[in-house]
């Protein structure tokens, strides 16, 4: 096992720059997810750190080691792939004991290794399968049991869970999480789904147009988003966000959206009075209340645990997550409230959180 | 009452009306067309050459039927006997080349090289030039007089007076092996190709990972991937080479002194041109085994292997 350290890294395709300067600093055991929207450079970054890419600036360390001339297979890492790549010639056994067959790893080590990750996985009765003959989980589980057969320093993970479909990939979430609790090894693993990057990560680094958004825990950065980019991808259904002027009412601080809405806040700058300002506040901090902003609902989406409801404040929707069963129909008009403490404000120039 | 109603009417129906429309007949209508095309162009030509093959029949003479009596001749022919071993050192030569290149130049193409398109294009030329026209300009590569291979040689002081390219037996069916393989490596290099983009480069990746340098890339990824492939193009590189005519007949037909016979170049010698179609018939009929030989081997190649099937899961 062993930390990784990304220093001011840059990639770029001829002029073409795709990242720019990036820095995380991931340690021994953790497990940290990149995540961002298509095109944010986080598969690069994986790429880079297996050597798939090579890297235009900066400095990759795995261990006390900088890698950026380390040639893949001397970089101690395994990586498995959103399509598994999976050796279509080859048996379970055989895929999962090629990295130890290069290596001239004499056939009773092959036996004894691949047979140990095949227990971890629950593959023993797949062994003597070819890839075709497995379905998705199956597939990906093989993939997974090839990264564990070489005991690496670091486990990669590209997208693993994007093609499976939606029941198996919650189910390949958990183990995938407890396989780390079991090995603890370091974990890089790559997704677009913030739901994954949330019930996985120990770190989560937020990318976005090749930088980094914001590096911290899941829950951290669902509390306090640094900007309103990642107060707007972390998090489901996604943050609201109101345009408005903040203002006081009897002396208390007061957000007031240019529809008209009014909500109460927490604490305001001070000296804000008239400020333009961004409102951020997450659907499910809304609540059904017998006074409060009046909105219109447009859409009702029952779910039975839980009810979302899309509304309308002047040309603004608002999407509202009820945990009580409130059932209006579309058109009505229906008051809502919600926590001042729980609100977040945003500079609408630069999309930065603004203290309080 | 109702069984009654449909016996009438079965016993009411005209023969012509069931053959007309009756499932297995309207199956047998379907099927005549390509059938009648098979028989007329393919068994009938293939049959009666079998059927002349036992005749002493020559151009202007129906024959009569002399059993064996061709093939025991053929027996004793020392040139015919040239041309099986020409026609089998020719194949195996030509085909295990043409692989080995082919398979080079489908692994160069496939790299991210500049002008790719353009350069694949190019690569087809010797295969779509057609084969009488390539030939000619390569009797004039190899003229005795005129050849610019042995100009070339000569400025460059390597050799003192022209080389006889055609003119001596070797070197005609060194110089005939060289130009099938000129003309074959098109078709195998592009054929492959085509399988080697099939591999997903993720494969590669997996493998560089696992700790595979790029022969080992090749030895455990592409190489056994690309083997379905390889049959199909060999077995059809291998029954090309082994009835190719038009090359052989255009440059040295068959000379010098017979030493350049294919027995297809042998057979159209003796049936056409000499007339004499019973003996041309045994030795085209010669082939048969041989080819029938080829395509028992590709048959084993083809199979589908155990991991190309699928599963009860897929």
């Amino acid at each position: 096992m062993a930390s990784v350290e990304i220093r001011d890294v840059r990639k770029a395709y001829g002029s073409t720059a795709v990242i720019h300067g990036v820095n995380v600093d991931i340690k021994d055991g953790e497990f940290v997810v990149l995540v961002g929207p298509s095109g944010c450079g986080k598969s690069t970054l994986l790429r880079m750190i297996a050597g798939l890419e090579n890297i235009t600036g900066g400095q990759i360390l795995i261990g006390d080691r900088v890698v950026n001339d380390v040639p893949p297979k001397e970089r101690d890492i395994a990586m498995v792939f959103q399509n598994y790549a999976l050796y279509p010639h080859m048996t379970v056994y055989d895929n999962m004991g090629f990295s130890l067959r290069l290596r001239k790893a004499d056939k009773a080590e092959i036996e004894s290794r691949v047979a140990r990750a095949a227990d971890i996985l629950g593959l023993k009765p797949l062994l003597d399968r070819y890839p075709r003959q497995l379905s998705g989980g199956q597939r990906q589980r093989v993939a997974m049991g090839r990264a564990i057969v070489r005991d690496p320093q670091v486990f990669l993970f590209d997208e693993p869970l994007s093609n499976l479909d939606a029941k198996l990939r919650v189910a390949m979430r958990t183990e995938i999480k407890e396989l780390h609790q079991r090995l603890k090894t370091t974990t890089v693993y790559v997704t677009h789904d913030q739901v994954e990057a949330m019930t996985m990560a120990d770190k989560i680094v937020v990318m976005h147009d090749g930088i980094v958004e914001q590096v911290g825990a899941p829950l951290e950065l669902y509390d306090r988003p640094d900007n309103m980019f990642v107060a707007g991808f972390i998090g489901s259904p996604a943050m609201n966000f109101l345009r408005g002027k903040l203002g006081s009412e009897n002396g208390k601080p007061v957000f007031r959206s240019d529809a008209g809405l009014a909500l109460p806040i927490a604490k305001a700058p001070s000296a804000s009075d008239g400020r333009p300002i961004v409102l951020g506040v997450r659907p499910e901090h809304l609540t059904a209340a017998g006074e409060g902003a009046s909105v219109d609902v447009v859409v009702v989406e029952p779910m039975g645990s839980e009810t979302q409801i899309v509304a309308k404040t002047g040309d603004q929707e608002l999407i509202c997550l009820f945990r009580d069963r409130v059932m209006p129909n579309p058109g009505d008009t229906i008051k809502i409230a919600c926590n001042p403490n729980l609100v977040h404000l945003f500079d609408p120039d630069s999309g930065k959180t603004i203290a309080a | 009452m109702t069984d009654a109603a449909i016996a009438s009417t079965a016993t009411g129906r005209s023969t012509w009306e069931r053959v007309t429309s009756h499932r297995d007949w309207m199956g047998f209508w379907f099927m005549t067309p390509a059938a009648l095309i098979l028989i007329m162009f393919l068994a009938y030509p293939l049959g009666l050459g079998v059927w002349l093959s036992f005749t002493d029949a020559k151009i202007g003479k129906a024959g009569s039927f002399v059993g064996i009596e061709n093939y025991e001749w053929l027996s004793d022919d020392t040139v015919f006997w040239g041309a099986v071993f020409f026609t089998l050192g020719y194949t195996i030569i030509a085909s295990i080349i043409k692989f080995g290149l082919g398979l080079y130049v489908a692994l160069l193409l496939n790299k991210n090289l500049p002008f790719k398109a353009l350069l694949r294009s190019i690569v087809l030329i010797p295969y779509i030039v057609p084969t009488v026209l390539s030939a000619i300009a390569f009797w004039w590569i190899f003229d005795s007089q005129f050849s610019i291979i042995s100009w070339s040689l000569t400025k460059m002081g390597l050799i003192d007076h022209n080389i006889n390219f055609l003119g001596d037996p070797w070197n005609a069916r060194l110089c005939l092996i060289a130009v099938n393989i000129w003309r074959g490596v098109p078709f195998v290099a592009i054929t492959l190709l085509a399988g080697l983009q099939t591999v997903s480069p993720s494969l590669y990746e997996a493998a560089t990972i696992d700790g595979a340098s790029r022969w080992q890339n090749f030895r455990f990824v592409t190489y056994p991937l690309l083997t379905p492939i390889i049959a199909v193009v060999m077995t059809f590189s291998v029954l090309f080479t082994f009835t190719d005519f038009q090359l052989i007949w255009a440059m040295t037909r068959g000379g010098p002194v017979n030493s350049t016979h294919l027995m297809a170049t042998l057979s159209f010698q003796r049936a056409i041109v000499g007339g004499s179609l019973g003996e041309g018939a045994a030795i085209s009929t010669a082939m048969i085994p041989f080819l029938l030989a080829a395509i028992g081997f590709s048959w084993f190649g083809l199979q589908k292997r155990k991991w190309q099937q699928g599963g009860d899961n897929d």
